[in-house]
C-alpha cells in the first residue's frame, strides 16, 4: 500500500490552496513526494472552469464583490461551481500512473469515495448517468472538477456539509438546471471532522493508498518534502 | 514529422476534446513540454509533446471532440524543422473585427525562401497602442498595421487614426470591414453591392450590433407564435405616490423615480403567480426558471441599437433597488460598459416605448423567452367610474406572448394580475 499524508488545512483562501496545490504538483512530478491528500474549507468564492460558460455565471463582479465573494478562473474540468463555508473541499494530488492511467476510473473513483462516505451518515446516495458528481434525490450534495497534468491529479470535489446554498444562485452549477443539496438540508448534518474522517477511510480503500495524517494546519511545500522524504 | 495522437485517456474513454493548444504553429517545443490541453469528463488534462521539435502543422483546432488516436498536429523533428515553414491551423477561428494580431502574419502567404523561424506567427509589430486607439480601431474596423505612428517612439495616437480615416473615406472603411484579413475578397465583395444600389444612395456596413439584432428579431418571429394582449390599467395610485415623493427621492438617491420599477415589481409578482410565464421551450420540454431574472430594452442613443440588459432576481428588490438597476444598467449600456453577463440570463423581458410617447405596441419576444411586457405612455384621460367620469392616470400594457406554451387565457390573467398590483399600489410601499 501506498502511503499518502494527509492534511486537513482548515479555512483558507482559494488562491492560496490553489498555489499551494500547484507547487505540490511540481514536487509529485519530480518524484520527490507521495500522494497527497488535501482538505480545506475555501471563504466564498466563484470558481471557472476551464470549459465554464461565463453565462453560467449569473452575477457580474461588482455584485459578487458586494456579497463577499471571491472569483477565480481555473485550469480544472467541468463548469462554473461555489465554494464557501460549510463545504469540505478534497484535493488529492495523485500520480494516476502508480493506480489507474484512466481519467474515467479516477472521476468514479472519487465518487463511490463520496458515496461510501455519505452512505456512513445514513444518505443515500448515488451516479447520475451523463452528469459527474454525487447526486441525492435528484440534487447535487458533491462537485467534481479535475485537472491533470502528466497523470497527476490537481482540484478536486467539493462535498456540501452545511454550505449555505443559497449562494448557489448566483451560477448555474456546472451548467445544469438541477437543484443543489447539503448533509444538513438532508437532515443528516455531522461535525466537519467527523465527515473528512469518513472520506479519508474511503479514499484509502478505493485507491488503495495508506491514508497518514499529518499535523494540522498549512504548511509550506518544502515542509511536505522534508516530512515525507525523511 | 512525428504524430501527435489523440491520447487515451482511460480504457472505456473513446473520444477527446481538444481544449486549447498551448503551442502555436511554428513553435519549437521541447519533449514532455505540455503541448495541448484535452478534457474528458469533468477531468482536464495537459498532454505532453511526444518528441522535441518545432509544431508544423494543427490538425484539430480548439473546442473540437475527435476520437482516440487521432493526429491532431504534426511535430518536424530538427533538420525538417527548418526546410517546412509552418502551415497555420486549418479552419481559423471567428474572424475578430481587428486584425491588429497574428491572423495577419499567418494567413499572409509564408514566402518559401523565408526560414521557419521568421514566418512564425509573430504579431506585426506596431508598438504598445492607448486604450482610446484600440477602440477607436475596433470601432471603425482599422488595421492598424496599415498606419505609420507619428506619436512617441512610433506610436500610433489618436491623430493619426483620424487622418488615416479622413484619407481613407466611408467607402473604403466599409470594404475593409470585418472578412478583412482574406486579402482578395473585399473587392469580390463590394461590386455586387455597389452594382444593385442607385447611384445616390450612401452604402454603409451593418454594424456587428445591427446584424445581431437583425438575425435575432426574425430569428425570433421564426420560432415564437406572437400574439399581442393590451390591457388598459388605471395607473393613478402609482403616479400620485410617485408625484408626492419625487422630489425626495431624486434629493436621498440621486435618481429620479419613474414608473418603470413600479411595472418591473408588478411584473415580478404576476411571474411568481404564473411561472409558465417566466418559463422557456427547449425542444418539447418546458423549462421553469426558478429565478426571475428581468430584461429592460434599453435604446442606444442616434437609433444605434437596442439592447436588453438583465436585472437578476429582479422579484427580491423593492422598487428603489429595481430602479437603481434599471438607472445604473441602462447608462452602462448607452455608455457600452455593460459585461456580457449582464445581458444574458434574462427570464422575461419589458419594453418601455411609452417613454417615446407610443401608447402601445406588439413588441418581438427576446429568445428563448416566451413573453415580453410593453408599457405604454401614462396619460391623463377622462375615465368612467361607477357612472361618473374622473380624470385618472392611465397607460396600455401590452403583453406579447407565445402561444406555443401560453394560452390566451393565461395570458391576461397574468396581464391581469399585473395591472391589478399597479392599481391597488399601497401609498406606504416603495
Amino acid at each position: 500500500m501506498r502511503s499518502c499524508p494527509a492534511r486537513d488545512l482548515g479555512r483558507m483562501d482559494f488562491a492560496g490552496a490553489y498555489a499551494l496545490q500547484q507547487r505540490l504538483v511540481a514536487l509529485r512530478k519530480q518524484g520527490r513526494i507521495p500522494d497527497q491528500l488535501l482538505f480545506v474549507e475555501h471563504p466564498h468564492v466563484i470558481t471557472m472552469g476551464r470549459n465554464g460558460r461565463a453565462e453560467h455565471l449569473l452575477a457580474d463582479e461588482h455584485l459578487l464583490a458586494r456579497a463577499g465573494i471571491a472569483f477565480h478562473s481555473t485550469d480544472r474540468g467541468g463548469d462554473v461551481t461555489y465554494h464557501g463555508p460549510g463545504q469540505i473541499v478534497a484535493y488529492p494530488i495523485f500520480d494516476l500512473r502508480e493506480w489507474k492511467r484512466d481519467v474515467a476510473a479516477y472521476v468514479r473513483a472519487l465518487e463511490e469515495a463520496v458515496i461510501a462516505a455519505l452512505a456512513d451518515f445514513s444518505i443515500n446516495a448515488s451516479r447520475l448517468e451523463g452528469c459527474t458528481g454525487v447526486w441525492t434525490g435528484g440534487a447535487k450534495i458533491c462537485a467534481i472538477g479535475v485537472h491533470l497534468s502528466r497523470w497527476v491529479s490537481s482540484h478536486g470535489l467539493a462535498l456540501n456539509v452545511d454550505t449555505d446554498l443559497s449562494y448557489f444562485r448566483y451560477i448555474i452549477p456546472c451548467g445544469l438546471t438541477k437543484p443543489v443539496t447539503s448533509m444538513r438540508d438532508l437532515g443528516a448534518g455531522a461535525p466537519r471532522d467527523k465527515v473528512i474522517a469518513r472520506l479519508a477511510v474511503h479514499f484509502s480503500r478505493v485507491f488503495d493508498i495508506e491514508v497518514n495524517w499529518s499535523r494540522a494546519g498549512c504548511l509550506e511545500p518544502e515542509e511536505f518534502v522534508e516530512e515525507t522524504i525523511a | 514529422m512525428i504524430d501527435v495522437v489523440m491520447p487515451q485517456m482511460g480504457e472505456s474513454i473513446v473520444e477527446g476534446t481538444l481544449t486549447k493548444w498551448l503551442k502555436k504553429p511554428g513553435e519549437r517545443v521541447e519533449r514532455d513540454e505540455p503541448l495541448f490541453e484535452i478534457s474528458t469528463d469533468k477531468v482536464d488534462s495537459e498532454i505532453p509533446a511526444p518528441a522535441a521539435g518545432t509544431l508544423a502543422e494543427v490538425l484539430v483546432e480548439e473546442g473540437k471532440t475527435v476520437s482516440i488516436n487521432t493526429i491532431v498536429a504534426r511535430i518536424a523533428s530538427g533538420e525538417q524543422a527548418a526546410a517546412s515553414p509552418p502551415k497555420p491551423a486549418p479552419a481559423p477561428e471567428p474572424v475578430k473585427p481587428v486584425t491588429v494580431a497574428p491572423a495577419t502574419a499567418v494567413t499572409a502567404p509564408a514566402p518559401a525562401l523565408m526560414p521557419a523561424a521568421a514566418a512564425a506567427p509573430t504579431p506585426v509589430s506596431i508598438g504598445p497602442l492607448s486604450p482610446l486607439v484600440r477602440k477607436m480601431a475596433r470601432e471603425y474596423n482599422i488595421d492598424l498595421s496599415l498606419l505609420k505612428g507619428t506619436g512617441a517612439g512610433g506610436r500610433i495616437t489618436k491623430q493619426d487614426i483620424e487622418a488615416y480615416m479622413s484619407a481613407q473615406g466611408a467607402r473604403t472603411m466599409a470594404a475593409a470591414a470585418p472578412a478583412a484579413p482574406a486579402a482578395p475578397a473585399p473587392a469580390e465583395e463590394i461590386t455586387p453591392l455597389a452594382r444593385a444600389v442607385p447611384a445616390k444612395a450612401r452604402v454603409e456596413q451593418m454594424s456587428t450590433m445591427r446584424s445581431k439584432i437583425a438575425e435575432h428579431m426574425i430569428f425570433s418571429l421564426r420560432t415564437s407564435a406572437h400574439v399581442t394582449t393590451v390591457h388598459k390599467t388605471d395607473i393613478t395610485r402609482v403616479a400620485r405616490l410617485r408625484d408626492k415623493i419625487k422630489g425626495q427621492f431624486q434629493e436621498r438617491y440621486g435618481f429620479s423615480l419613474t414608473y418603470l420599477p413600479f411595472v418591473a415589481r408588478a411584473a415580478a409578482e404576476a411571474l411568481r403567480t404564473f411561472p409558465i410565464v417566466n418559463a422557456s421551450i427547449e425542444g418539447n420540454s418546458i423549462i421553469y426558471h426558478n429565478e426571475i431574472n428581468i430584461g429592460i430594452a434599453v435604446a442606444l442613443d442616434g437609433g444605434s441599437g437596442l439592447i436588453v440588459p438583465v436585472i437578476r432576481n429582479a422579484d427580491e428588490r423593492n422598487v428603489v433597488g429595481l430602479q437603481r438597476a434599471i438607472v445604473d444598467l441602462a447608462s452602462r449600456a448607452r455608455s457600452r460598459r455593460l459585461k456580457p453577463d449582464e445581458v444574458q440570463g434574462g427570464t422575461f423581458s419589458i419594453t418601455n416605448f411609452g417613454s417615446f410617447g407610443s401608447l402601445f405596441a406588439t413588441p418581438v419576444i427576446n429568445q428563448p423567452q416566451v413573453a415580453i411586457l410593453g408599457v405604454g405612455a401614462v396619460e391623463k384621460m377622462p375615465v368612467v367610474i361607477d357612472d361618473a367620469i374622473a380624470i385618472r392616470s392611465v397607460c396600455y400594457l401590452a403583453l406579447t406572448f407565445d402561444h406555443r406554451l401560453i394560452d390566451g387565457a393565461l395570458a391576461d390573467q397574468f396581464t391581469s394580475k399585473v395591472k391589478s398590483v399597479l392599481e391597488n399600489w399601497s401609498d406606504q410601499v416603495l
